[in-house]
């Protein structure tokens, strides 16, 4: 019955797509977090700065940052990341630009954990001498971060299946195999089954994983 | 909240924060002189490639029908997603078990597919079984990619919708003795709608950003695709990325503020419950959230 899976890498594109998810959920979760440091900072620059980017890059579609990434970055810029080959670029590419798409939204869920944070903390945390940095670092964020796992983990779960605009540049990634095995098998419903089946087993456990984790994390008040 | 976590500035704090800014303007020029200078080495800020966007032939023959399209797309997909997004979002909330499992699956299995799937996988349905023309057809795909999608998604606003509202006015509803149809469709709905709108504004935001992926994976002549044929034709790439980039930034900018201004309104409004729906609530869906179900979507703004 799954015969025509023979000739294809369907678990090859599948462990693409999650190197895709992984990389550029650490590059999102590091840069998001700068940019929420940014927005909140006293540095009236560093604040606007991150306003600019967050309003900006949510509002430009995905895949028109990762073709750019691909012809513009990349051709016009040489930041090829020091790729050696099409394949490996391609992949690099999709990382910064999947990154720094996601970056924005992990932002502004940082930015809201931050707001859940009671004043009180922050103004005991002044009160004992802390100043703007230690009371962000050891006060403020490791309260937000427990308040935001689920807003992060829809996030996540997004940012997994917006692996898949990877393919417009040509990234072997679970899109562009269903792509060219719907092109060239007849079993039409069959192959579309397969790649649904697949990112449900990706994005269900992320799910119910980081839903579990939020609740034993919260922080009781 | 922002200013809770510092104090008012004193003067060292004063002169560290100037050091930063400057620290930080000196980064950001270091980084704009870097663009400006290899954009100049190549060639892509001579005037005559900027010049085009001027006029207002490429406009007319590229930018102006490429963006139709886009709307076109994303407006019927709207269109369509929302009743059949409320259908599944009053499912859910059925008393029928069987009713309520079945939406449930559905709404969560389209929820965890990503859109681009769908799209070639429905760009394929439609080459093999239907009479479609191979003109029509990437229109037809990509909306019903966004259907799909984006109807899984509004019955989750819908649900999040009524379940919003204060617990009284079903209570109210069956006290003077209507039946549970007629509660829904004259007391719930109509104001879980208007709760809903300011997330239904934003969801736009999402339809019209993943048209742009009908555009490049299965040939739907919208706003990034056009972009190319514009490229191809004044060889302007970075030029052309930025004016696109520059219209869905508009546009989808003036969507939110729209929402956002939706939003301030109806909380302030003394006919509502109080109950609002804003785009950030819908974050708050979490797995674990209304209902307890294991939710496996995103929230509706990425």
């Amino acid at each position: 019955m799954f015969d025509f899976l023979q000739g294809y890498d369907v678990l090859g594109a599948f462990w693409m797509t999650v190197k895709l998810t992984v990389f550029s959920a650490v590059g999102s979760l590091v840069w998001g977090t700068l940019l929420a440091g940014m927005r909140v900072s006293p540095v009236p620059l560093m604040r606007w700065f991150g306003t600019v980017y967050v309003n900006i890059v949510r509002n430009i579609p995905l895949t028109v940052i990762i073709v750019f990434a691909s012809l513009g970055l990349a051709d016009i810029f040489g930041v090829t990341l020091g790729a050696s080959d099409f394949q490996i670029q391609g992949f690099r590419l999709a990382i910064l630009g999947l990154a720094g798409y996601t970056a924005a939204f992990v932002c502004e869920s940082i930015r809201a954990g931050i707001n859940t944070v009671p004043v009180g903390q922050a103004e005991a945390a002044r009160a004992i001498g802390l100043n703007f940095a230690q009371t962000l670092r050891l006060i403020v964020l490791p309260q937000a971060f427990r308040a935001v796992i689920s807003p992060l983990a829809n996030v996540l779960i997004a940012l997994t299946k917006n692996t898949t605009v990877a393919a417009a540049i040509g990234v072997a990634e679970a899109a562009a195999l269903m792509k060219k095995m719907i092109e060239n098998e007849a079993q039409t419903l069959a192959i579309g089954a397969v790649f649904a089946f697949g990112f449900v087993v990706l994005t269900l456990p992320t799910g119910l994983l980081l839903g579990w984790l939020s609740k034993r994390m919260a922080v009781k008040r | 909240m922002t200013s809770v976590l510092y104090d008012t500035p004193g003067p060292r704090a004063k002169r560290r924060n100037a050091l930063l800014s400057v620290v930080f303007l000196v980064l950001l020029a270091a980084l704009v002189w870097w663009i400006w200078s290899v954009l100049d080495d190549k060639n892509q800020l001579q005037w005559s490639l900027w010049q085009p966007f001027t006029t207002s032939q490429a406009w007319t023959t590229y930018l102006l029908p490429g963006l139709a399209n886009t709307l076109k797309a994303a407006a019927l997909a709207m269109v369509i997603a929302l009743p059949l997004g409320a259908v599944f979002g009053i499912a859910r909330l059925s008393d029928h078990r069987s009713v309520r499992v079945v939406a449930g699956v559905v709404v969560e299995f389209f929820r965890s597919i990503p859109v681009l799937l769908l799209m070639l996988f429905a760009n394929e349905l439609y080459s093999r079984y239907t009479q479609v023309t191979s003109d029509n057809r990437p229109m037809y795909a990509v909306i019903t990619g966004l259907v799909l999608y984006n109807a899984s998604v509004l019955a989750e606003v819908v649900r999040a919708g009524i379940l919003a509202l204060p617990k009284g006015q079903s209570e109210a509803a069956y006290a003077i003795g209507l039946r549970k149809g007629q509660t829904m469709s004259s007391i719930l709905l109509p104001q879980a709608v208007t709760a809903m709108l300011p997330a239904i504004v934003s969801q736009l935001v999402v339809i019209v950003k993943d048209t742009a992926l009908g555009g490049v994976m299965i040939g739907y002549a919208e706003l990034l695709s056009e972009r190319g044929t514009l490229a191809a034709n004044y060889a302007n790439v970075f030029a052309s990325f930025v004016v696109v980039a520059a219209v869905y930034v508009v546009l989808n900018f003036a969507l939110t503020s729209f929402a956002g201004w939706l939003e301030g309104r109806l909380r302030r409004s003394k006919r509502s419950t109080g109950a609002v729906l804003g785009a950030e609530d819908m974050e708050e869906m979490n797995p674990a959230g209304v209902g307890g179900t294991a939710g496996t979507g995103a929230g509706g703004t990425i």
